[in-house]
């Protein structure tokens, strides 16, 4: 029934009047709340060392006749103990040390080199964007997993080379809505003024297209840390994680080891798992609200 | 034309409001508009943006979204109110009762369903027709729209037609159901001139021949004169003038209607005069000025304008009524008329 | 139709701009099939004059105005901007060049970026070409601002999308203004927006004109619109000139079928004119494949076999007056050429 399909989808709003003042926007309290969440992971990760917090890496076992670790939550051991005794809370915190720092360096680098190419592939069109779209749909194509899979087992895992693998990851997506966006504004005549009043390709690049590409740019940069982060629990889980020190994923991987632990001493992954799982609900959640608030009204009239 | 028809009144809208609740406040884009419409008739409803106009036929035909909305008053369309029914009861008015023509026929037409289809479909679901006779009947559409080669275009996807053709099967599926009441919402803005008269001419031949009423919403004046039997103006969100055409254009009351005349440019003004301005822009509706709503902009604004707000009017013309305190022919009008002749700069044309 | 001939140029040296033979060519995607936009016109503009270009969409009006600017560079032809042929200059003695040449747009948003504040965006022009100290482009800014009637308070904390359309388009004007160009080329300006405000602009443009001795290309639809403007109007159908005059000659005397009908199909905003005459059937063909011999023989009233085979030259029939047709309503056949195609 196209004929009145068609009648009810139109724009409706098109005839109203546009004030002066722009519309009042506001980001909501959800995303404070997501805000002030990651926040404090970030202040809890850096303080974490100086923080009287358990040390980690000791080994708590209890003497008084609770019998072998692991151990459940109790005054002492707020989230529990893992089977080594092990301070279950201050684990998480060090582990976001890793896992934050990971999905940071990660995004960063997918929109440095993925934005960066999407931006000029955008602008300049022609062969450059033709090299570049390919090079994106190529990696595009090979599953993500295998490829950090088989990168990872290849290298030294370090801090920085599995940020790096997963930036590495990250680039086509990136690259591909950087390209998307440039294209939109690229075509406008916002850019076509400057270019007829004299501005190098450099200038309409930097001031013209960045400020208006960044915006969704930004928000799937919280997004991206979001993704970076369950990806490296995921590598975590087939040990291919860093090697040294703790990561969320390490945490989790160790919490559902073997059959039993997870029946018997739940706690271990559950806090954890707790944690990532509000992080990246988090990133998620700021970064939709980012995109719909930061959205301005440009067709208002 | 439509003398043996006695006159029925077909549409009967007293005191339509459309509120819109947004995150700035409630906007009044339809505030208090009485109006009706007969059988076969042609009503223009011409405004700026901003005036409500495409809010109203909206409201009219049910065709905004339920949520955010306020709409008070009433429209009885043929005796029935139909202003509280929900979308599903609408859906017998819709196509059948009440279609409506879009500026933009490329975005109303479904760029992935072919032409034919897009005519037939709503001729099996209202009217039952089975395959074969649909396609007949969108056949016979097309070629009363003018369509050349109508069996050929039956197959054809919007894309591989011209703006122009577009249009005119948009005209054809409205037509599809043998609506009692046309729509048309600046249906030759997308388009050239040269088309824009075919299309116009299109529409009104179609009028007369099915014996349709037909609202015309446009911005241009030109374009209700010679297609219209009667034209409302809006501003604000108000009617503000209503009349024949013949009477709006000859004796008009309304400050607005003439300024909005004189700031056209005209083929029989010579180059390089002065054209007439109407100073600032549209009232926002969140905050509608108090009085008159045309006060702010009306070079014949008196103290009583900004306060009280007044009311339709009927002029000596039998149908033509008018909102102003001091309309065109006034003495307060003339006095103020011949101080601005003094300071030119005001008012540079002359009708 | 064709607009071929140079019979309307006047002599060099008199004109701002000349610009003889243009053509405009664009790919269609990779079929190998070109858009014919513009294909061979010559006009010119004298100083402080302003020349109306008008003719419905796709008949290669915008793309003139563009090629002027080299937005992209023409196929081929020359374009004389005060002594300089801007096909010829290099990419950084254009950008030079393009700062005595500005355009305006027709979507008056669009033009501006949506995320500069309205001040910086008039002031971008002085920034790029570092025109005098900080307070001095702040300072000219400002005038400019108040001169188009915007309140240079609210630029410098406002986004575009706070201004409404006609207030955009002021702001596109000054941002064309503010390098103090010899000519603007107007795109559309004014059909996006409403009448009430498409009279304030047409009529800052004429006081703009008059205060910046400026010269203007104003390009249109809207056939009341551009007679109101120019001084000598422009009549393009399929990437050709049809009829070139005086616009109060031209329109009170049409030679050109074509232009007479388009003035015949203009809604008068009078309910006694005559309506329901249908000027003309059909739409304009593509101009991948554009008809032989005059391009508006298709549709035309008139045509006769040699306007299928033969293209007409521009020639003068009244003083000032020229017409690209072989049987033009009025000023006689055009006479048999020589070299006939």
């Amino acid at each position: 029934m196209s004929g009145t399909d068609n009648l009810v989808t139109t724009d409706d709003a098109t005839d109203v009047v546009v004030a002066d003042e722009a519309v009042k926007r506001r980001l909501g309290w959800g995303f404070w709340l997501c805000i002030g969440w990651i926040v404090l992971m970030i202040i809890l990760a850096f303080l974490a060392p100086y923080l009287s917090i358990k040390d980690p890496n000791a080994n708590f076992i209890d003497m008084s006749g609770k019998g072998r670790p692991p151990y459940g939550p109790s005054m002492d051991h707020w989230f529990g103990t893992d089977k080594d005794a092990r301070d279950i809370f201050s684990r998480t915190l060090y582990g976001a040390r890793i896992s934050l720092t990971v999905g940071f360096v990660a995004i960063a680098f997918g929109l440095l080199v993925g934005g960066t190419l999407g931006i000029l592939a955008g602008y300049f069109r022609g062969w450059f964007d033709r090299i570049i779209s390919f090079v994106f749909v190529i990696l595009l194509s090979f599953p993500s997993l295998v490829l950090a899979i088989m990168l990872t087992s290849l290298i030294e895992r370090s801090l920085l080379t599995i940020s790096l693998v997963l930036g590495v990851l990250s680039i086509a997506p990136v690259g591909r809505l950087a390209r998307a966006s440039t294209l939109q504004y690229a075509d406008r005549e916002f850019v076509t003024a400057a270019r007829q009043i004299g501005a190098t390709n450099r200038r309409i690049i930097l001031r013209e297209l960045l400020p208006n590409v960044v915006i969704p740019m930004g928000a799937l940069a919280l997004l991206g840390m979001a993704v970076a982060i369950v990806a490296e629990g995921g590598l975590a889980f087939l040990g291919l994680s860093v090697e040294k020190g703790i990561t969320w994923g390490s945490l989790i991987q160790l919490g559902s080891e073997g059959s039993t632990t997870l029946q018997k001493s739940p706690w271990i992954a559950f806090f954890p798992i707790f944690v990532l799982f509000f992080t990246v609900l988090a990133l998620n959640f700021a970064g939709d609200r980012l995109r719909t608030y930061l959205d301005v009204k440009e067709s208002a009239l | 034309m439509s003398d043996n028809v006695e006159t029925e009144l077909l549409l009967e809208i007293s005191d339509l409001k459309t509120h819109f609740r947004t995150p700035r406040g409630t906007v009044r884009a339809v505030d208090g508009v009485s109006l009706t419409l007969e059988r076969g008739k042609a009503l223009g409803i011409v405004g700026e943006s901003g005036s409500g106009k495409t809010i109203l036929s909206r409201s009219i035909m049910g065709l905004l979204p339920r949520s955010g909305v306020i709409r008070e008053g009433s429209v009885k369309f043929r005796g029935q109110e139909i202003l509280g029914k929900s979308t599903k009861e609408m859906q017998s008015v819709w196509g059948r009762e009440m279609a409506m023509i879009f500026q933009d026929p490329m975005t109303s037409l479904n760029p992935v369903m072919k032409v034919g289809r897009q005519i037939a479909e709503p001729l099996m679901l209202h009217l039952g027709m089975n395959k074969a006779e649909a396609r007949q009947t969108a056949e016979k559409l097309l070629r009363d729209v003018r369509i050349p080669e109508a069996t050929r275009r039956l197959d054809q996807y919007p894309h591989e037609l011209s703006g122009g053709m577009r249009q005119r099967v948009m005209i054809a599926i409205a037509l599809a159901c043998g609506p009692t009441l046309l729509f048309a919402d600046e249906p030759t803005t997308a388009l050239d001139v040269t088309v824009q008269a075919q299309i116009l001419e299109l529409i009104n031949e179609q009028r007369r021949d099915r014996n349709m009423s037909l609202i015309l919403v446009t911005h241009d004046l030109g374009v209700v004169a010679g297609f219209t039997d009667e034209i409302a103006v809006m501003y604000g969100g108000k009617l503000v003038e209503k009349a024949p055409t013949k009477v709006l254009f000859e004796r008009m009351k309304m400050p607005y209607t003439e300024a909005l005349l004189e700031s056209i440019p005209r083929l029989d003004q010579p180059s390089h005069s002065r054209l007439a301005v109407i100073p600032g822009r549209p009232p926002d509706l969140v905050n509608p000025p108090q009085g008159c709503r045309f006060a702010p902009r009306c070079a014949y604004v008196r103290d009583r304008c900004l306060t009280e707000e007044p009311q339709l009017t009927a002029a000596e013309t039998p149908g033509h009524v008018y909102a102003c305190h001091y309309p065109v022919g006034s003495p307060e009008y003339h006095e103020r008329r011949v101080e601005l002749s003094k300071v030119s700069t005001v008012v540079g044309g002359s009708i | 139709m064709a607009g071929t001939g140079k019979a309307h140029l006047r002599p060099e040296g008199e004109a701002l701009l000349r610009v003889e033979d243009l053509v405009v060519e664009f790919p269609v995607g990779r079929t190998g099939l070109k858009v014919n936009a513009v294909t061979g016109i010559s006009f010119d503009v004298l100083r402080g004059e302003t020349l109306g270009i008008v003719g419905e969409s796709g008949c290669g009006k915008s793309t003139t105005g563009r090629a002027i600017m080299q937005l992209p560079r023409p196929t081929s032809g020359s374009i004389v901007f005060d002594g300089q042929d801007l096909t010829k200059l290099d990419k950084e003695a254009m950008r030079a060049a393009r700062t005595k040449v500005q355009m305006i747009f027709q979507d008056p948003i669009s033009s501006l970026n949506p995320r500069r504040k309205v001040r910086d965006i008039v002031m971008e022009p002085l920034s790029i070409w570092k025109r005098g100290t900080k307070q001095e482009q702040a300072a000219a800014v400002d005038k400019v601002l108040e001169e188009v009637g915007i309140d240079p308070q609210r630029a410098a904390e406002s986004l575009p999308h706070q201004f409404s359309g006609g207030q955009c388009q002021r702001i596109s004007i000054a941002r064309s203004l503010v390098l103090d160009p010899r000519m603007i080329i107007c795109d559309e300006p004014v059909s996006a927006l409403d009448v009430s405000v498409q009279a304030q602009v047409l009529n800052l443009l004429e006081d703009l004109k008059k205060a910046y001795g400026l010269t203007l290309i104003f390009i249109a639809h809207d056939l009341a619109v551009v007679k109101n403007i120019s001084d000598r109007v422009a009549v393009m159908y399929l990437g050709k000139f049809c009829e070139i005059g005086a616009s109060d000659d031209l329109y009170a005397r049409p030679a050109h079928p074509y232009t007479k009908v388009l003035l015949d199909s203009i809604p008068v905003p009078d309910p006694n004119a005559t309506v329901g005459k249908v000027a003309v059937e059909g739409e304009p063909p593509s101009p991948v494949s554009p008809p032989s011999g005059c391009r508006f023989n298709p549709r035309c009233p008139n045509a006769s076999d040699r306007c299928r085979r033969e293209e007409p030259i521009l020639r003068e029939i009244e003083p000032g007056h020229f017409v690209a047709c072989h049987h033009p309503l009025f000023g006689g056949e055009a006479p048999v050429s020589v070299r006939s195609a």
